[in-house]
């Protein structure tokens, strides 16, 4: 399957404008996240998880984003899914990519989203106790963390 | 948290100064403390020695010798952090060569002298690095290596860096660079074997060294 193939396909599936690009960047409704995630794993071959992180809008609530590869077509799609002003739960996509894990774990250690159905959704970077979520734009500079800061 | 609550950032004091051995040890480079029964045994000894004609002689030697002791078998811990441990493991291998003042990386902080804090400390090394310097033996002194653990460098404003090792133990040479070449950390080296030379067991502490270099 060539990267335009894949295009027509994710176009039909989701009903939405994607430009041709290395990679296609795919916004998917946080709704379907895990859905087109197993989409393009089983259908369009993205067998590769590459990464996934998030960015903060501010008022526009946060973003997820994951990327993920065929290595062997050369498709690459970059799945973007807004979770909108104040939520912080998104779909897990452990069920899918195992790979996933200690990157959402990552995620809710430096954003706060809980992903659902993770099966081990701990802090992996920063130690338990730690207060707030430091990758977040209302995470002050400077924060005190008593007794070493 | 919430998301819309930053807290109020407040700098807090360095957290060393709460415990109690290291509150003693500072207090012990400065001036010898009250209750300590070796230091008042060492100054009953003194001044039994300096009440004979030329007494002053032999503790000027006594002091001299031990220091000598001291200062050509400093024993840094192998303790790397980050980047700075690099130029430090330069510093110990062949063309630069402490070995030849006595210094040899040892594997153990129970029978090391020297912590060499060559990197940056983050909050959550931080109470394993105060761990290794507590099962250090007195007399013991560390040294911070590097911009991070001075002051914690460019990454000073991060959220999970500590702001100078100084917030965590007591720090005898402070060299400075990013990393410091192994001269730079020889010299902060040479610098605290001169600091060595003038700690005193034996009757008053000499004036704190004014060589900067």
């Amino acid at each position: 399957m060539t990267a335009e193939q894949a295009r027509v396909a994710l176009v039909s599936t989701l009903g939405a404008e994607i430009a041709a690009a290395t990679p296609m960047v795919v916004d998917v409704p946080p709704a379907r996240w895990e859905e087109v995630a197993r989409y393009a794993k089983e259908t369009l071959g993205c067998r590769f998880f590459n990464f996934l992180s998030a960015v903060d809008w501010k008022e526009q609530g946060l973003e997820v984003v994951a990327r993920v590869d065929n290595l062997e077509d050369g498709v690459s799609l970059m799945l973007k899914t807004k979770l909108g002003p104040g939520v912080s739960t998104c779909a897990s996509l452990t069920p899918v990519y195992r790979g996933a894990n200690w990157m959402e774990r990552e995620c809710f250690d430096m954003f706060g989203i809980r992903f659902d159905n993770h099966p081990d959704l701990r802090r992996i970077l920063l130690e338990d106790g730690w207060e707030g979520h430091p990758l977040l734009k209302s995470y002050a500079v400077d924060t005190p963390h008593p007794p070493y800061r | 948290m919430a998301l819309n609550d930053p807290p109020v950032p407040v700098i807090p004091a360095p957290i060393w100064r709460n415990f109690k051995e290291l509150q003693e040890w500072e207090q012990l480079h400065k001036t010898r403390p009250e209750g300590d029964k070796h230091s008042a045994l060492f100054e009953s000894v003194t001044e039994g020695i300096h009440s004979f004609p030329g007494g002053y002689v032999v503790t000027t030697a006594a002091d001299a010798f031990l220091n000598w002791a001291r200062k050509s078998s400093v024993w840094p811990v192998t303790f790397g952090l980050a980047c700075c441990a690099i130029e430090m493991m330069a510093t110990f291998c062949s063309r630069f060569d402490v070995e030849r003042l006595g210094m040899v990386p040892w594997a153990s902080p129970r029978h090391s002298d020297l912590m060499i804090v060559s990197g940056t400390v983050t909050i959550k090394m931080a109470p394993m690095l105060l761990r290794i310097y507590d099962q250090m033996p007195d007399p013991k002194w560390a040294v911070s290596m590097g911009s991070c653990a001075n002051s914690g460098g460019p990454f000073r404003h991060g959220y999970h860096v500590v702001k100078g090792v100084d917030r965590v133990i007591p720090v005898d040479v402070y060299v400075p660079g990013c990393p410091p070449p192994p001269e730079s950390l020889l010299n902060g080296l040479l610098l605290l074997q001169d600091q060595i030379s003038h700690f005193k067991q034996t009757g008053k502490k000499a004036p704190p060294n004014e060589k900067v270099d």
